[in-house]
């Protein structure tokens, strides 16, 4: 038996990894195929980074990931805390549209906003990027940094106040490096989501912003060429990166 | 008493419409070493809250050497808190949590070093300034809690059950060390607990509160020998109560039938009536145990003994089937102190020691105040 839930794992692995193991592996083969080896080569590496589009829409997409991040998480602690702190009406139904809004299809979300945008007349380029992934990345953020704040000592704030602390002061001082841990994820997440968004992006993007999700999506579409894989493995060493980097950090706020 | 450091005058505190605390006034002097006891309920840590500035209260005022500070918020206060669960900062070293109080008077650095360093060396954790909280004990985070508050050289200290997290023993080590402090630094202390024990052997003044109100407020001596009314008599240790019936007053004198016999007993300061019932109270360890051929006192028999080291404690049934609690020190000397369960005895006590309260209409306790009574007695 031990042999068949071994031999079991392995066939879960293998389905789970060999295509990541293909992709890296072909981005560094010479040939132009793409389904037989022609021997180790860093072409489309060169011919990737030669490709001026490419680079840009690379651009493009990080700078969306890092802004909607940034401002989803600000925007996102400043509604936990709310939600934590403070008691008022229609705080249980702003709480669970945070929710509706997590659960709902993303074509769905994709659709409402694009006819919002035009409605609003707004040209679609990075500004209506930028808002519609701030609104699918809030809720994640939300919700994390709730999930640090249950746990909180409601008893610090009030020992900072006691101590001669502002209420600013202690939100500075004590409660934000406190939820620093959550608030760090919450952006991390929100960055990943913005990274691989394709659905909500290819309704509300337009020619003046290219991002990368979608640039590749129209690669692919005339035929997989082996620059794609090039360009796969890196955005995997780049979220291989961004993981440690988030394990690191929580585990370092546990000691 | 010393001059008034801080007064409350009829301070009323409702939540969710009903009343935390009714009414209530105190002044609190100047170094005394003051002591808020009650179960949980009795509106202790709101009225510790208020004095902080955690709360405002509906109605009243509350002073500070004179100067009204009902409004003023905690940051504005000088005066400091240890919370029940000491509240240190998780992400700050030891020195950090001490230091964070000075820091937010902007004290020039080396000055709060060398302050923060004194205080820790006054809790004995000099060594531990750069760990963080979770890698001390209970103890050590109780000590830094307390260097962290006492480090601004407030007017008063505020404690919420600071020892009420921690074992028998260091609770009993810390009560001394609370009290040592308190005689160096001079200061108020204001300490909440639930622990008559505590209460009793750490303050100079007691406040019993029940249901919002003052039940006693008096010093440990009093509130346990001379207790105001059933209730503190019963929070307060253990008691037996004895129904009597007033049979004779005479000037300062007056008899009561107690299990038949007649005692002839001081009058107490409440008016009595002829024919009146009232309770006699007696400690455990007023209460002599004698052998069953003796003239005095009441004839029962043993029904349980419980060896407790220095006393002896022993529940003694009457014939009336009412029980009795005794508590007595050895006398290896005496042949007849060592009854067995079942065994026939008569209980007296001395003349004098008993203390005499009317009889309430609010009695006997609830189920809930006698735990809160029995959590009281360990």
């Amino acid at each position: 038996m031990r042999w068949l839930s071994r031999s079991y794992l392995t066939l879960v692995y293998l389905l789970l990894y060999v295509p990541i193991v293909v992709l890296v592996v072909f981005s560094f083969n010479d040939s132009r195929t793409g389904y037989s080896w022609g021997g180790f080569s860093l072409r489309w590496y060169e011919s990737l980074f030669n490709n001026h589009a490419m680079v840009q829409a690379m651009w493009n997409s990080l700078w969306l990931a890092l802004t909607a991040a940034t401002v989803s998480t600000i925007i996102g602690a400043l509604t936990a805390l709310a939600l934590h702190r403070y008691r008022f009406r229609g705080k249980k139904v702003l709480n669970g549209m945070l929710f509706v809004v997590m659960m709902s299809p993303e074509i769905v979300l994709a659709i409402s906003l694009l006819g919002l945008f035009l409605l609003l007349g707004l040209k679609l380029g990075y500004v209506s990027l930028l808002l519609a992934h701030v609104t699918f990345c809030l809720p994640f953020v939300v919700i994390t940094v709730m999930a640090r704040l249950s746990g909180f000592d409601e008893r610090l704030p009030e020992a900072a106040r006691d101590l001669g602390a502002s209420d600013f002061t202690m939100t500075r001082t004590v409660l934000i490096p406190v939820i620093m841990p959550a608030l760090m994820a919450g952006w991390l997440l929100g960055f990943t989501l913005s990274m691989d968004d394709v659905v909500v992006s290819t309704f509300v993007s337009g020619p003046s912003y290219e991002i990368l999700p979608l640039r590749i999506y129209s690669m692919v579409r005339v035929g997989l060429k082996p620059e794609v894989n090039a360009l796969g493995t890196l955005l995997l060493v780049f979220s291989l990166v961004m993981l440690m980097l988030s394990q690191w950090i929580l585990s370092r706020s546990k000691q | 008493m010393t001059k008034t450091l801080l007064s409350l005058s009829g301070i009323s505190k409702q939540f969710d419409g009903k009343a935390v605390l009714d009414e209530l006034s105190l002044t609190i002097g100047d170094g005394e070493f003051i002591t808020l006891l009650g179960p949980s309920g009795c509106g202790k840590t709101t009225l510790l809250r208020m004095m902080a500035g955690f709360e405002h209260p509906d109605e009243g005022t509350v002073t500070l050497s004179g100067v009204d500070i009902t409004l003023t918020p905690p940051e504005s206060r000088p005066l400091n808190t240890v919370f029940q669960n000491y509240a240190l900062f998780p992400h700050m070293t030891v020195f950090d949590n001490v230091a964070y109080g000075l820091k937010m008077e902007k004290r020039p650095k080396a000055e709060i070093a060398e302050r923060v360093e004194e205080a820790l060396a006054m809790v004995q954790l000099e060594d531990f300034t750069k760990r963080k909280p979770h890698q001390l004990s209970g103890g050590q985070q109780q000590r830094v809690a307390i260097a962290r508050a006492v480090v601004k050289r407030p007017k008063m200290l505020l404690l919420d059950e600071p020892l009420s997290a921690l074992d028998y023993k260091l609770r009993r080590t810390m009560q001394v060390e609370l009290k040592r402090l308190q005689r160096e630094l001079g200061i108020t202390f204001v300490f909440v607990t639930h622990d008559q024990e505590e209460a009793l052997s750490m303050s100079d003044r007691i406040v019993v509160l029940k249901d919002g109100q003052i039940q006693q407020l008096g010093t440990p001596r009093e509130v346990y020998e001379r207790p105001a009314n059933v209730f503190t008599a019963r929070f307060v240790g253990q008691t037996n109560f004895f129904p009597g019936r007033v049979t004779k007053i005479e000037g300062e004198r007056i008899s009561v039938n107690v299990f038949g016999l007649n005692r002839d007993l001081r009058k107490p300061s409440f008016r009595v009536a002829m024919n009146q019932s009232l309770h006699v109270l007696l400690r455990p360890e007023d209460i002599r145990v004698l052998a069953p051929d003796d003239t005095e006192g009441v004839a029962g028999k043993i029904v349980e003994r419980n060896y407790k080291g220095s006393t002896l404690d022993s529940v003694i049934e009457l014939e009336d089937g009412s029980q009795v609690m005794a508590s007595e020190f050895f006398d290896e000397d005496d042949p007849a102190f060592d009854y067995s369960i079942g065994e026939r005895v008569r209980v007296s006590w001395v003349d004098g020691w008993e203390w005499l309260l009317a009889e309430e209409g609010d009695e006997p306790l609830t189920d809930e105040e006698e735990l809160a009574a029995d959590d009281a007695e360990h």
